[in-house]
């Protein structure tokens, strides 16, 4: 059976969702081990356990910035236990921990997968392309396999195991790649996380200004909806890098999304086009965003939006 | 302070994309530009030199071709550039292109390293941090906001509740997002002077570094294809037909 190594990360104390996730997807490719960067209460190890991990290394990091000091410690316990696919989830730190460890060992990294197998003594992990139009297949004989999975590739499902063993991993030195975390801000925040949503409301270019983005926070307020935006208004400084939906920002799969001037350029589609329900509203009939949208509407969103958010108000 | 930035010339996102029969390689036209998020790099990299008078170098792979993308960073102002050229690079993966930029980059007297997030092409997202474990830096990642002080650098990360604030001393590698700095567009001057700026070819066998090819594409499927549903034109009562829907899925 293969050795499956899963990276964990903790929000508030619990595993986040994204990891949830990948423990999930890693459970039916072999026996996992979480790699847990976090307090990890006994509680938090008991959703670990039920989402498929028999066993924890448990590693924490204190003031220092994880990747540098947990890739070293991996790339050591690697050297001992021989994993064969090591699985992190698309995010933050797990891309710095994946990175680095990458370099450490010297094989490769598998980003952006959508689905990951093992097959004949090689990974084989699927990408979607070209806005998710087509999908590429990959494999890799240079083992351990590093794979990056993006989120929502699996849902989260608890199997009911048992409370995995745990072991601490002692962080070595790592002279002068340490870097420090002074102090952490948490962002006050109205509202569900765009990743958790299950309506998300974005908008784009076809707002026109900065201060148009308004328009959308007040129709996500009676939805109830987490709000996102496109690469073009992130870049545009508009709205902040966190809010971005796509290719190179989140994935979403929310039940409902709605798309408020927005073209649908391959960049955002590929982050977005797995929602439950397409709405999109642009005043250009040829947008690519209306050939996946259920409901498309040809108007102005300066018009549509005002009366759509005070028909939800009124209700 | 000298700065290095890593830049990526990349086909114009504008048009269609072509992968390579057989390799499923993406096809790289003569004519690319500068990824945009790496504009964002670049203006860092020239105001924290500006602070202190120092320099700029560009370290780019990949095709030349007219070299007009590495053009539009020199123009921002740019003092020169290394171009990593080689056929023997094509196909490379993440870790491949990191060992270049790591080879080229060591070879340079620098005090920061200034990277995007991820090029619009590979996106890989992990070049940034296999580059700082190769030089045996620290990696400041996602920053939102940079600043450098004797020997310190100090940014804004990027987080998913917020941002932390996380400093190292340098040498150090700092990812930039996105809106970290407004970016300044080429004067007409800087275009010009940027026509006679250097820009250096280096090969594989200069950096000593291989290309493993240990990741290949298997094959390219169609992925199942969503259907367009209804359009209608805005009469000025669209917004009843969004309400309806959302009553139809039970979420209001």
């Amino acid at each position: 059976m293969a050795t499956v190594w899963v990276f964990v990360e903790e929000t508030e104390g619990v595993p986040t969702p994204l990891s949830l996730e990948v423990l999930t997807g890693a459970r039916k490719l072999g026996d996992v081990t979480a790699l847990y960067l976090g307090s990890g209460s006994q509680e938090a190890m008991a959703t670990v356990g039920e989402h498929g991990a028999t066993k924890v290394l448990q590693m924490e990091t204190g003031d220092r910035l994880p990747a540098g000091p947990v890739a070293a410690a991996l790339a050591n316990k690697a050297g001992e236990d021989s994993p064969d696919l090591i699985l992190f989830g698309q995010n933050y730190t797990d891309r710095d921990v994946a990175g680095r460890l990458s370099a450490r060992l010297g094989v490769g990294v598998l980003s952006n997968a959508s689905a990951v197998r093992l097959v004949d003594g090689r990974v084989e992990t699927d990408h979607e392309i070209f806005g998710g139009n087509q999908i590429a297949t990959a494999t890799c004989a240079e083992s351990p396999f590093i794979v990056v999975v993006r989120p929502k590739s699996f849902t989260a499902e608890p199997m009911g195991g048992a409370a995995p063993t745990v072991e601490t991993l002692d962080l070595p030195d790592t002279g002068s790649s340490e870097a420090t975390v002074l102090e952490s801000h948490v962002e006050e925040r109205e509202g569900p996380q765009l990743g958790e949503a299950s309506i998300v409301i974005s908008g784009g270019r076809g707002l026109g200004s900065a201060e148009a983005y308004e328009l959308i926070e007040r129709a996500a307020k009676p939805l109830g909806a987490a709000t996102g935006a496109t690469r073009a208004i992130v870049d545009a400084g508009w709205v902040p890098y966190a809010k971005q939906v796509g290719q190179t920002g989140k994935t979403v799969k929310p039940d409902i999304y709605i798309a408020a001037g927005i073209s649908g350029a391959m960049q955002h589609l590929v982050g977005m086009k797995d929602a439950g329900t397409i709405i999109a509203i642009n005043k250009d009939p040829d947008a690519p965003i209306f050939s996946v949208a259920d409901l498309g509407i040809v108007g102005d969103v300066h018009k549509v939006l005002p009366k759509l958010i005070e028909a939800l108000e009124s209700r | 302070m000298n700065v290095v930035v890593c830049v990526k010339q990349i086909p114009d996102p504008a048009t269609p994309y072509k992968l390579e029969e057989g390799t499923s390689w993406l096809i790289r036209p003569e004519d690319q530009v500068l990824d945009d998020t790496d504009r964002y790099g670049v203006e860092m990299g020239l105001q924290l030199a500006q602070e202190s008078e120092g320099t700029v170098t560009l370290v780019s792979m990949g095709p030349t071709g007219n070299a007009q993308g590495i053009r539009q960073a020199l123009a921002m102002g740019a003092d020169r550039a290394i171009m990593i050229e080689d056929d023997g690079l094509r196909g490379s993966d993440a870790l491949t292109t990191a060992r270049v930029l790591a080879a080229a980059i060591s070879s340079e007297a620098f005090d920061l390293v200034i990277t995007g997030t991820e090029s619009t092409d590979g996106y890989s997202g992990v070049v940034p941090q296999m580059i700082a474990e190769l030089l045996g830096a620290p990696a400041l990642t996602y920053a939102t906001k940079v600043e450098v002080g004797d020997g310190v650098v100090t940014i804004h990360r990027q987080t998913a509740a917020g941002y932390d604030v996380v400093t190292s001393s340098t040498p150090a590698v700092v990812s930039v997002t996105a809106g970290v700095v407004e970016p300044r567009y080429p004067t007409f001057k800087g275009i010009m002077d940027a026509k006679k700026k250097p820009i250096e070819n280096k090969t594989m066998s200069d950096l000593g570094v291989e290309n493993r090819l240990a990741q290949e594409v298997a094959k390219i499927t169609n992925a199942p294809e969503r259907e367009a549903g209804r359009r209608i034109e805005d009469e000025g009562d669209a917004h009843t037909e969004i309400v309806a829907l959302l009553e139809d899925r039970k979420v209001i």
